[in-house]
């Protein structure tokens, strides 16, 4: 893997104030995408719009395909070719992406994907994907899912999908919301020079010496470029370290522990969370996405109320932050966990905490973000 | 006695993948050999050209030639070649799918395609129904046939592919049959060297499951035979049958053969 600075050409330096998906676009622009494959659904068609507009001043390419499965097949055919590739869409749409993306994880094409997600039907807030994001596909595989909070957020973390994508040679998920996605905000786009961007570690073997799907680097096989005389078969059937196609049950399982171990074995290198008023907390709420805002308003309140309150806050729920997870749990007498859904990531954390304090699970879903109030009212109730 | 003669055009293939897998009798292992004839008369590099399989019989010959190849995903063929054809336009992109594959999960991607008249060409193996799975009914089985869920016969007209593909705007459509090699080589050589969408289609002989269900015979000659006398016709044909006797059946020639412009993205005005 390879570390560059952005290029100055793709980069918008300065204050904006800025539509969340838009932010999306000028983060995955800056990161090097090179090419866009969508299909129109709302709350995301803001990122295709701007896409189709920006990539052809940067030499990149935009479709509009027949329809989800299009676009995410054009942006794993892409992806093998070397491109930077995205797509974005909504819940109903990412339904269908599911069995694209089940290939990117099989045949390691980097893949960026910006789910915005909604709830019935329409423009409404949600977080019900979490779990789809992590389970969709078919197989073994592992998700990184990024959970952005704010259109700065949005921006910063579709550089860090790419620069994941690239590294581990795995599709990201950028989970997106209603919330974020159609708010303005200020944004602030760094200089070119202080943007790191990763690119995917090419062989430098020759054809003859090649293995498409032998680990190098992290546990990643080191890319080809299609075309480029390695005669590589990507396919999503098992495969050998050679891509040779083989129902071998060593062969299968060689492969999806591989696949699934370069995720695992680098969790801690993935794994991102955040502290709020943490350092003397004896309670805690753990949150991810726009969740995270009324999450901190609410610990502030209690605060004001003498209650010990701060937030974890997840920056990205896939890999699970285990780790940071865990230390909470030994901290607090008990955590809360605050999501836009039926309480779907409260299971991934009570595993985690394995019994060591209470979780209590404060779910919204309908359509709403939660108030801060709402938030403070269970925690008030919950520490009684 | 003479030495051994090794076909020379099995240096496209990998070797190591040898024997294929296609049943005995299968038309795929014709269409590979046509395919290999067509890149020795045009002395085209396989190693730099990309080849793709969905699923099904016809998706595994990709997997036999020496190149970049993309496999596994039953429909979606032409929704990677477009990624890799807008990146990549230099590089010759070739898809070898089934009936079921392209006219039935893929039909989508094909008629859009199509339209759009991405430079690929697009090798359609029609052996008239779902064979890999044990022989299902596909849009291109005929009529009436019996096939393992058509057992009281097939209530659904068939697609004619070769008509999709004209209405829907392929620029190179033609349709032979795998008894007629040369005109099968011509064709696939055609479709290499033509800027735009190619669409060749070849009825072929499934004499494990068509055959056995619809035809009531494992016998691939006698498979062949009712595909070229009973199943299809060319221009031969229409001088000397009625239009009543040519009903139903798929005629085989060069369709359409034209120049326009190729896709490069949907926005492409800069």
């Amino acid at each position: 893997m390879a570390i560059v600075k952005a290029d100055e050409r793709r980069v918008k330096t300065g204050v904006h104030f800025m539509l969340g998906n838009f932010a999306v676009v000028e983060g995955a622009i800056s990161a090097g995408c090179d090419f866009f494959g969508g299909y129109p659904i709302t709350p995301a068609n803001e990122i295709s719009e701007l896409m189709a507009k920006r990539l052809p001043e940067v030499g990149g390419k935009f479709l509009q395909g027949e329809d989800e499965l299009c676009s995410i097949y054009a942006c794993a055919g892409a992806s093998l070719t070397g491109a930077k590739a995205m797509t974005a869409t909504a819940s109903a749409g990412f339904n269908y992406m599911q069995e694209g993306l089940g290939y990117c994880y099989t045949v390691e094409a980097p893949v960026v994907i910006a789910d915005v997600q909604r709830c019935r039907g329409e423009n409404y807030a949600s977080q019900a994907d979490v779990m789809q994001m992590r389970f969709g596909a078919s197989g073994d595989y592992e998700a990184i899912v990024v959970c952005p909070s704010s259109v700065q957020e949005l921006y910063d973390y579709t550089i860090w999908a790419f620069n994941l994508a690239e590294e581990f040679r795995n599709p990201v998920i950028i989970m997106s919301e209603t919330t974020i996605a159609l708010m303005r905000e200020r944004l602030d786009i760094p200089a070119a020079q202080d943007i790191d961007v990763f690119n995917r570690k090419y062989t430098t073997l020759s054809p003859e010496e090649y293995k498409p799907f032998a680990a190098s680097e992290f546990g990643c096989p080191d890319a080809a470029p299609l075309g480029a005389g390695y005669h590589a078969i990507y396919s999503l059937n098992p495969h050998d370290e050679e891509g040779r196609i083989d129902w071998d049950p060593d062969v299968f399982e060689h492969l999806y522990r591989r696949i699934t171990g370069k995720i695992l074995e680098n969790r801690k290198k993935i794994c991102k969370t955040e502290s709020f008023l943490m350092n003397d907390a004896e309670y805690a709420i753990i949150a991810y996405g726009s969740e995270v805002r009324p999450a901190i308003e609410a610990a502030q309140m209690a605060r004001d109320s003498g209650i010990k309150l701060g937030v974890l806050k997840l920056c990205n729920v896939w890999p699970v932050p285990e780790e940071q997870i865990a230390a909470v749990s030994k901290q607090v007498a008990k955590i809360f966990a605050v999501e836009m859904n039926i309480g779907k990531y409260a299971s991934v954390i009570e595993r985690v905490v394995a019994g060591r304090c209470p979780v209590q699970r404060v779910t919204k879903n309908r359509g709403l973000v939660h108030m801060p109030e709402e938030i403070y009212k269970a925690v008030l109730e919950g520490v009684r | 006695m003479s030495e051994t003669q090794i076909n020379p055009n099995r240096r496209f293939l990998r070797e190591e993948r040898l024997p294929h897998f296609f049943c005995s009798g299968c038309g795929c292992g014709q269409v590979l050999n046509y395919f290999t004839q067509a890149l020795d008369a045009l002395d085209m590099d396989l190693s730099r050209m990309v080849t793709i399989g969905g699923v099904g019989c016809t998706a595994r010959i990709p997997t036999y030639l020496l190149s970049d190849t993309l496999h596994g995903v039953h429909g979606r063929t032409l929704a990677w070649a477009t990624g890799i054809k807008l990146m990549k336009p230099e590089l010759p992109v070739v898809i070898f799918a089934g009936d079921g594959d392209i006219a039935s999960i893929g039909g989508n991607h094909l008629i859009h395609a199509a339209r759009r008249n991405l430079d690929v060409t697009v090798i359609v193996v029609n052996n008239l129904n779902f064979a890999m799975t044990g022989g299902q009914v596909a849009p291109t089985t005929p009529m009436n046939s019996i096939t393992m869920t058509t057992p009281y016969g097939n209530a659904e007209p068939p697609f004619d592919m070769v008509k999709l593909a004209i209405g829907a705007g392929a620029t190179h459509v033609e349709r032979w049959t795998t008894s007629r090699s040369a005109q099968c080589v011509a064709a696939i050589k055609r479709a290499l060297q033509h800027k735009g969408f190619s669409f060749i289609e070849i009825v072929s002989q499934c004499p494990t499951n068509f055959g056995r269900y619809a035809l009531k015979t494992d016998n691939p000659q006698k498979l062949v035979d009712w595909i070229d006398k009973e199943y299809t016709y060319t221009a031969a044909d229409e001088k000397t049958k009625s239009a009543e006797e040519l009903t139903g059946k798929l005629k085989c020639a060069e369709f359409i053969r034209e120049s326009k412009p190729i896709y490069a993205g949907t926005n492409n005005s800069l």
